[in-house]
């Protein structure tokens, strides 16, 4: 069955927006360990700078898989290898 | 139709990369792009400044004053950064640190200035992920020798070597496609921003400047550094 270029962007399109719902995962663990990162500021002020440089690289660390979802709905976008 | 997904743009949205001009080697045909360029001008922007320091410390002076004092807070902040996380064994590993930690930072910050930031290229990234998992596995085999290599890899049990190889393999791909994921993500946004609103894109895009280029460069920046050196002394092992 032939495909008309229009349609295969168009379900590209969708997939991508399908792609970035990856976030979601990321912003849900990046809210908990600022979350988590505050309440330990509270109990040991001294700390607060131990405790920001261990948040961000844990944060970077998780933002990971919605990276992945992001690259994806890029290369969708950008690079349409379906539509060739 | 090529830009037809997007919205209406009235100016040619333009993040890519592009060729500048292309030479034959060996029979292939190689393009010479606008990241060899960039890179090319961030080393020459990082190598006049390196130059103007090394100078300067020469005839450095007892109390230190304006440029000395800039020279020397950059080097204290590094090694204090590396030594901080690699314990007594960061010494060795305070040239390298630094050199991609400045190499990566002024990547990032190029983009300040209307350059392409050469880690917005995955042919930038992965190298750099390629030198973190060389020295990961070089470090292995020197402090923990040939078996604690193989006794590592084969952690709980025989049967769990190929997935503990997938983990090893995963480190350089995640660890580059980090980086090279968030700086793209930047330049995306910004070359939205200016291409699709470029008749009100005026001052405010400097917000967005400031955390696309600025705070997630830096923080992107930490992070490789701290993910590398923290593999690193992984590696050593704990003597």
């Amino acid at each position: 069955m032939e495909f008309n270029t229009n349609f295969i962007l168009g379900c590209s399109a969708i997939g991508a927006g399908l792609a970035v719902i990856a976030g979601i995962g990321p912003g849900v663990g990046q809210g908990i360990a600022a979350g988590y990162a505050a309440n330990a500021v509270g109990r040991n002020p001294g700390a607060k700078s131990d405790i920001t440089g261990t948040m961000l690289l844990g944060q970077a660390v998780a933002e990971t898989t919605g990276l992945y979802g992001l690259l994806i709905a890029m290369i969708l976008i950008f690079v349409k290898p379906l539509a060739k | 139709m090529d830009m037809g997904i997007l919205l209406s743009a009235d100016q040619e949205v333009d993040f890519m990369i592009h060729g500048i001009f292309s030479y034959s080697f060996f029979g292939h045909q190689v393009w010479i792009t606008t990241t060899h360029a960039c890179c090319l001008i961030v080393m020459l922007a990082i190598m006049i400044f390196g130059f103007i320091a090394g100078r300067k410390m020469k005839h450095a002076e007892e109390v230190p004053s304006g440029f000395q004092n800039v020279v020397e807070l950059i080097v204290e902040k590094l090694d204090g950064m590396v030594d901080g996380t690699m314990g007594k064994n960061g010494v060795n590993f305070r040239n390298y640190i630094g050199t991609i930690f400045i190499f990566i930072l002024v990547s990032n910050l190029s983009g300040l200035l209307g350059l392409r930031p050469p880690t917005a290229d995955y042919g930038t990234t992965l190298p750099l992920g390629i030198m973190t998992f060389v020295l990961i596995f070089f470090n292995k085999i020197k402090y923990q020798k040939v078996s604690g290599f193989i006794k590592g890899l084969c952690d709980p049990w025989v049967f769990w070597a190929p997935i503990n190889v997938i983990g090893d393999l995963a480190v350089p791909i995640s660890i580059s496609l980090r980086l090279f994921a968030n700086i793209l993500s930047g330049t995306v946004m910004m070359a939205l921003v200016y291409g699709l609103l470029s008749k009100v894109a005026y001052i405010w895009p400097a917000a967005l400047h400031v955390y696309l280029d600025m705070f997630s460069g830096a923080i992107q920046t930490y992070v490789f550094c701290m993910l590398t050196m923290t593999y690193i002394s992984d590696a050593m092992g704990t003597e």
